[in-house]
């Protein structure tokens, strides 16, 4: 290949990295607004956009509610997600192939078809608007994120190891705590990360089963959005912008670090 | 102890909760909306007699399957030469390039839309760089070109990262050797590199375009009445309507289209891999 189509080529991916980012920071000079509109370039500066997220209660209890299902999920997936990545590690490759594709289903059906049906049972059931409604629908969605974090750590684990700790002596217990999960904690530890950015983005379930008590963010986000042109949606948005991509660079630290060590 | 002992004999005990999670959350949920799509009002067919001889009705529904084939082309078109780029960077320009393709991979969907409201409204940046260069102003939100638009960057990632995990696997020198035997670039591209990197192309385009039929969020916020896409639909249908019959029927048309999809791509990359000789 020629150097000009190289470089052809590299002013091309350029552009394409560009469209993938830039749009989204839009957001950023807009929540600095001074006036209530959503126009580029905003006109003047000011904080208070900032200042309404926790000021203004719909905002302020939608994000505590959503960091607080997000974090309860996280632990609730990568538990679960983790025991079924083992298993699905030790079983044979046939059975485990299987109940691997049923557990990752959650990510190919479309979301409008769980949400009508997670509806459908929460509204049955009295658990619109519960924590438990939230937590149960986040996990299931959570959960394959954490299946493949960790079942791709485990893909590298060396199961002798777990042979000589047994035969030094060491109980099972002894053996998962002390062998199996130091070893595969940076695939935990990414799959606990998905499955939070996974609860804490969620929009579609979440619009069809909130209540006016129990909202989460990002339908507090829609909602604002199709009402009016405020701009704490961009304020919020760039906090959002600015967590995930602290939260991906730590995963991709970690990921790094797993290689060398 | 004995438990422990069972879980080391049957190592799938360990993955029964999240089956039993994915059944009461999941498999519970979808039964019941395939139920209700046969028996809301009263039994029988007529939520699917209803959808198919509505033209409205198939009007979305063939949008729907085009916007995701245009969806699905961008891709292809915006990721091929970037996950290309991908294998031939060195060590620091590839980790730079992949954050540009995590970070809105992870950047809710809600977050991103809203920038492309921002960007495509009738007085947004788009339109009055447009009108700067002397053209005519465009239509792009509420219309079927904005959603696509907002759709290819949203969905971008899901294309580049299957190619790039192909294309790293790639054994250049068959391309070398293509090439110190005579074959000109062009012809050691589309007879060497891009037959290898078609399980990239494949898996990319069947994500792409499954996750596009099934897309809510943008359509909703971008597109307006005339481009209403599937999701929306029963969406309307069950919250607005309250209709839970047809809402359901659209659901279920949505999820086989969806199943359709995917057992032709699988099978279709199954017979691949047998053409290729691959051992896999």
């Amino acid at each position: 290949m020629s150097r000009f189509q190289r470089t052809l080529i590299g002013l091309f991916c350029a552009a394409v990295a560009l469209w993938l980012v830039a749009p989204t920071l839009i957001i950023v000079p807009i929540s600095f607004a001074e006036k209530k509109s959503l126009a580029f370039p905003p006109d003047g500066f000011s904080l208070q956009w900032y200042a309404n997220l926790i000021r203004n209660p719909e905002w302020s209890n939608s994000i505590l509610n959503s960091l607080q299902i997000a974090a309860i999920v996280s632990v609730v997936a990568t538990v679960i997600g983790t025991l079924a990545a083992i298993g699905i590690a030790r079983m044979k490759p046939r059975g485990g192939g299987v109940i691997r594709a049923i557990l990752i289903t959650p990510m190919i059906v479309p979301g409008v078809v769980m949400a009508i049906g997670i509806y459908a049972v929460y509204l049955d059931h009295q658990l619109v608007g519960s924590l438990t409604g939230y937590v149960a629908a986040h996990s299931m969605l959570a959960i394959p994120f954490v299946i493949i974090a960790v079942g791709a750590s485990l893909s590298v684990f060396d199961t002798r190891l777990e042979t000589a700790a047994a035969s030094l002596g060491a109980s099972r217990i002894t053996t998962f705590f002390t062998i199996t999960l130091p070893l595969i904690a940076p695939g935990v530890l990414s799959g606990l990360l998905f499955a939070f950015v996974t609860s804490f983005d969620e929009v579609i379930v979440a619009l069809f089963i909130n209540s006016p008590s129990r909202k989460t963010l990002p339908v507090q986000i829609f909602a604002s959005m199709t009402r009016d042109s405020d701009p704490t949606v961009a304020a919020v948005g760039t906090l959002i912008f600015l967590l995930t991509s602290f939260i991906i660079a730590a995963g991709l630290w970690f990921g790094t670090r797993r290689r060398r060590a | 102890m004995r438990d422990l002992i069972s879980i080391r004999r049957n190592p799938v005990l360990l993955t029964v909760p999240a089956v039993l999670l994915l059944l009461v959350a999941l498999g519970y949920p979808l039964a019941q909306v395939v139920l209700r799509s046969f028996t809301d009002p009263q039994p029988g067919l007529d939520n699917y007699i209803w959808f198919f001889s509505r033209p409205v009705n198939l009007t979305v529904f063939w949008r729907t399957f085009e916007v995701s084939a245009w969806v699905t082309l961008l891709c292809l078109i915006l990721g091929y030469p970037y996950a290309w780029m991908m294998t031939a960077v060195g060590p620091r320009m590839r980790m730079l390039m992949i954050l540009c393709v995590l970070v809105p991979f992870w950047v809710s969907g809600v977050v991103r839309t809203l920038a492309w409201v921002i960007l495509l409204q009738d007085s947004g940046v788009i339109n009055r760089v447009i009108m700067a260069l002397g053209f005519e102003k465009l239509r792009l939100i509420r219309t079927q070109t904005g959603v696509i638009i907002g759709m290819t960057q949203v969905l971008l990632p899901f294309m580049i990262m299957p190619l790039y995990a192909v294309m790293r696997g790639i054994d250049l020198r068959l391309v070398q050797a293509a090439q110190s035997l005579g074959a000109r670039p062009a012809l050691s591209f589309l007879q060497i590199y891009l037959p290898l990197s078609l399980p990239g192309i494949l898996g990319g385009a069947v994500i792409v375009f499954i996750l596009g039929l099934g897309f809510y969020i943008t359509p909703a916020l971008l597109g307006g009445p005339r481009a209403t896409m599937l999701s929306t639909l029963a969406q309307q249908q069950v919250l607005q309507q309250l209709n839970w019959g047809r809402g359901g029927a659209m659901g279920v048309i949505l999820l086989v289209s969806t199943l359709l999809l995917l057992a032709v791509a699988a099978r279709f990359t199954r017979r691949r891999y047998q053409i290729a000789g691959g051992s896999k």
